[in-house]
C-alpha cells in the first residue's frame, strides 16, 4: 500500500479552516508530550513548591526559626500557599515555553518544521502559549493540594476558596505567564539561558510577592515614599500572587479591580511582544 | 483526486529580488524562472549563490524585497498560509520532533495538515512501509541514523501530498550509500508524479537527479536547461586534466599551437585542464607534445565535461571554491 503523491495542485481548504485544524493538532501534540512524560511533568512541577513548603512551613517551625516578620507561622502559611501556586504557574510558563522554545530555535531546529504548518506563523506561537497555559493550570491543580498539606503540625494555612475568582483569575494568570514564557523563549539564545534565570527569573520570583503580600511592603519606605511597593508594581508575578491570595484565602490583597485589568494588560503585552519576536526569528 | 492540469508551471517567479538589510549585494538579483509540473528541478551553485534564499522565498520563510513568486498561481508573499497547504519541505537540518516517536512524527504531521485521524494513521503506516522504516515506528527519532532521519523527513514532507516537494541540500552530510538511497527514493516519487525542487552544490546530484538545472551564482541564474544541454554549452566533449612537475604554462602554450581541437585551457598551480572537441588519439598526441617541450606528465585524467565544467566556464571559478 503506497500513497500516490503529486496530484494536489491547489489548496483545498480556506486558511481559517486549515488554521483551526493546525491549532488543534499543535496543542494535541504538546499535550501528548506532557502525557508521555507525565511523571517528569509532575516531578518538575512539584519539586520547587514542595521544597518551599517543606523548608518554610515544616523545617522552620520545627527548629524554631522565625521566618523574619512579626507575623506568626500560621499567618505565614496563609501567605505562602497562594504564593507557591503563583510561582508554579510562572515556572510552568518558563519551562513549557521558554526552555523548549529556546531549544527548538537552537540546536534541534524543530521550529523550522512547525512553522510550515498551513496556518499563519503567529498561530504556531499562540498554540504554544495556549498549551503552556493549560500546563500552568495543571500545575496549579496539583500544587495547591500539596502546598496546603505539607507543613508541621500546628502550622495552619487559612484556606478559603473563592470559586468565582479561582475560575476566572487562575486561567488569566496562566495565559499571562505563558505569554511571559513566549517573550523569554524568543528573546534568549539557548546559550544565554543561565542569564535569563539570573537576571529575569530570580528577581521576578524574589520580588514577586511569593513570600509576603504586596500590601505588607508598605513599611519599606524612604521618607514618605513606599519605594519597594512602588517598584515591584512592574513585576507581573506580584499581580499573579496577589490574585492567588484573593482566590484561595481571606487575607489582605491588592484590589481585584487592579489585579484583573493589569494582569490582562501584562498578558496582552507579553503575547504581542512574543509574537513579534517569534515572527522576526522565523522570517527573514 | 484533484486532477487539475491547467497549471503547467507549478512555480513561477518574476524578477524576484531579495536584499537583506545591512548586507552588501543582493541575495537574489532578479530571478525569473518556472518549474513545470512533474519535473525534478535543481538549483545548482556554490554556497552563497542564493539557492537557499530562493527556496526560502518559495517556502514562505524569506520575504522578497520585490518581484513575485507564485506556486500554483498563488502569490507566496501574500498568501503564505495557503501556499503552505500545498508545499512539502525537507530542510537541511534534522527538524524531526524529538519528543515524538517515528510513527508519531508522521501521524501528527497529518493532523497538522487537517487529515482525519484515521486517514493519518493509515498513511503513517503506509509511508513507514514504503520508506522501510516500519521497524523503527515506535522508536525515538534519536535512534535513527542520518540517512533514516532524512528518509523520515521526506516521508513527512510528502505526507499531505504536496504539489511541490522542496529539498534543501538533501544529501549534504549523508554517507554515499544513504545518498544513493535517497536519490533512488526521489526518483520513485518523481516517477509517481511528484514535482520536486532541490538545491544542491553537488554537481553529480544535479546531473543524476534533475530534469532541468538552473545554475546560480551571486543571486542570478546563469543558465537553465537540461543537464545534457548545459553540458553541450561547454562546446567540448572531452576534458583532460594533466598534473605536471613543472612548466604547465609552457605546455599550455604548446597545446594552443599544436592541438587545434583544444577549445579552452586553464592552468592552476601544477595542473593544466584542457577542453577539446572531436580530437582523435588525444592522449598519445598530448604526451608526445609534452615530451617535445620537455614537460614531465605526472598524472593524466580524461573525462567528459560535467556540470562543474559548465559552472567553471560560466563563472571562472569552481563550485566548491566559495
Amino acid at each position: 500500500m503506497t500513497t500516490t503523491p503529486g496530484f494536489v495542485t491547489a489548496p483545498t481548504r480556506s486558511v481559517v479552516a486549515a488554521s483551526r485544524n493546525a491549532l488543534a493538532a499543535l496543542i494535541a501534540r504538546d499535550l501528548l508530550v506532557v502525557r508521555k512524560s507525565l511523571g517528569e511533568f509532575i516531578l518538575r512541577t512539584l519539586v520547587q513548591p514542595f521544597l518551599l513548603c517543606f523548608v518554610f512551613l515544616f523545617v522552620f517551625p520545627k527548629i524554631g526559626q522565625a521566618v523574619g516578620g512579626r507575623t506568626s507561622t500560621g499567618d505565614f502559611a496563609t501567605v505562602l500557599v497562594p504564593g507557591v501556586v503563583g510561582i508554579s504557574v510562572l515556572f510552568q510558563g518558563v519551562q513549557s515555553i521558554a526552555l523548549t522554545m529556546a531549544q527548538e530555535f537552537g540546536y534541534t531546529r524543530e521550529i523550522e518544521d512547525r512553522v510550515q504548518a498551513p496556518c499563519p506563523i503567529w498561530l504556531v506561537a499562540m498554540a504554544k502559549v495556549l498549551s503552556g497555559a493549560v500546563q500552568g493550570l495543571l500545575a496549579a491543580l496539583i500544587v495547591f493540594p500539596i502546598a496546603s498539606v505539607v507543613h508541621a503540625s500546628g502550622v495552619h494555612a487559612a484556606i478559603s476558596l473563592h470559586w468565582a475568582v479561582i475560575l476566572t483569575l487562575v486561567p488569566i494568570a496562566c495565559v499571562a505567564m505563558a505569554g511571559l514564557g513566549l517573550v523569554l523563549g524568543t528573546s534568549f539564545e539557548p546559550r544565554n539561558i543561565g542569564l535569563m534565570f539570573g537576571f529575569v527569573i530570580l528577581p521576578i520570583t524574589f520580588l514577586g510577592g511569593t513570600y509576603y503580600p504586596w500590601t505588607a511592603l508598605a513599611p519599606v519606605k524612604i521618607g514618605g515614599f513606599h519605594w519597594l511597593q512602588t517598584l515591584v508594581l512592574v513585576n507581573p508575578l506580584v499581580y499573579v500572587n496577589e490574585g492567588m491570595r484573593a482566590a484561595f484565602t481571606n487575607s489582605a490583597h491588592m484590589h481585584l479591580y487592579v489585579i484583573y485589568p493589569v494582569m490582562i494588560a501584562f498578558g496582552t503585552f507579553f503575547i504581542a511582544l512574543g509574537l513579534r519576536n517569534f515572527r522576526r526569528r522565523v522570517l527573514s | 483526486m484533484n486532477q487539475n492540469t491547467l497549471e503547467l508551471d507549478i512555480i513561477q517567479t518574476t524578477d524576484l529580488v531579495k536584499q537583506y538589510p545591512g548586507m552588501e549585494g543582493r541575495a537574489l538579483d532578479g530571478i525569473d524562472l518556472a518549474v513545470h509540473r512533474g519535473e525534478v528541478f535543481g538549483l545548482l551553485g556554490p554556497n552563497g549563490a542564493g539557492k537557499t534564499t530562493f527556496a526560502g522565498v518559495l517556502t514562505t520563510r524569506v520575504v522578497p524585497t520585490s518581484g513575485r513568486a507564485l506556486i500554483a498561481g498563488i502569490d507566496v508573499a501574500k498568501h503564505p498560509a495557503l501556499v503552505k497547504q500545498i508545499s512539502g519541505i525537507v530542510s537541511q537540518q534534522n527538524t524531526l520532533d524529538r519528543r515524538l516517536n517515528v510513527w508519531e512524527n508522521l501521524y501528527f504531521h497529518g493532523r497538522l495538515f487537517g487529515i482525519a485521524a484515521r486517514e493519518s494513521r493509515r498513511r503513517a503506516d503506509a509511508l513507514l512501509e514504503q520508506f522501510t522504516l516500519t521497524k523503527w515506528a515506535r522508536q525515538s527519532v534519536y535512534t535513527l541514523s542520518g540517512g533514516m532521519a532524512q528518509r523520515l523527513m521526506v516521508a513527512r514532507a510528502i505526507f499531505h501530498e504536496p504539489a511541490v516537494l522542496f529539498l534543501d541540500e538533501p544529501t549534504a552530510g549523508l554517507d554515499p550509500q544513504s545518498r544513493l538511497a535517497l536519490w533512488e527514493l526521489l526518483g520513485q516519487l518523481n516517477a509517481a508524479g511528484q514535482t520536486v525542487m532541490l538545491t544542491t552544490h553537488y554537481m553529480e546530484e544535479a546531473d543524476q537527479l534533475c530534469d532541468r538545472v538552473a545554475i546560480m551564482d551571486r543571486g542570478r541564474v546563469l543558465a537553465l536547461d537540461t543537464p545534457e544541454n548545459l553540458k553541450r554549452l561547454v562546446g567540448a566533449d572531452t576534458l583532460v586534466t594533466l598534473k605536471v612537475a613543472a612548466g604547465a604554462e609552457r605546455l599550455a602554450a604548446a597545446l594552443a599551437g599544436g592541438l587545434s581541437e583544444v577549445v579552452t585551457s586553464r592552468v592552476s598551480g601544477g595542473s593544466l585542464t584542457i577542453e577539446t572537441r572531436g580530437a582523435d588519439r588525444l592522449v598519445p598526441r598530448l604526451v608526445a607534445l609534452a615530451e617535445s617541450v620537455g614537460v614531465d606528465i605526472l598524472d593524466l585524467t580524461v573525462a567528459e565535461p560535467s556540470l562543474e565544467t559548465v559552472f567553471i566556464n560560466l563563472t571562472g571559478k569552481e563550485l566548491r571554491e566559495s
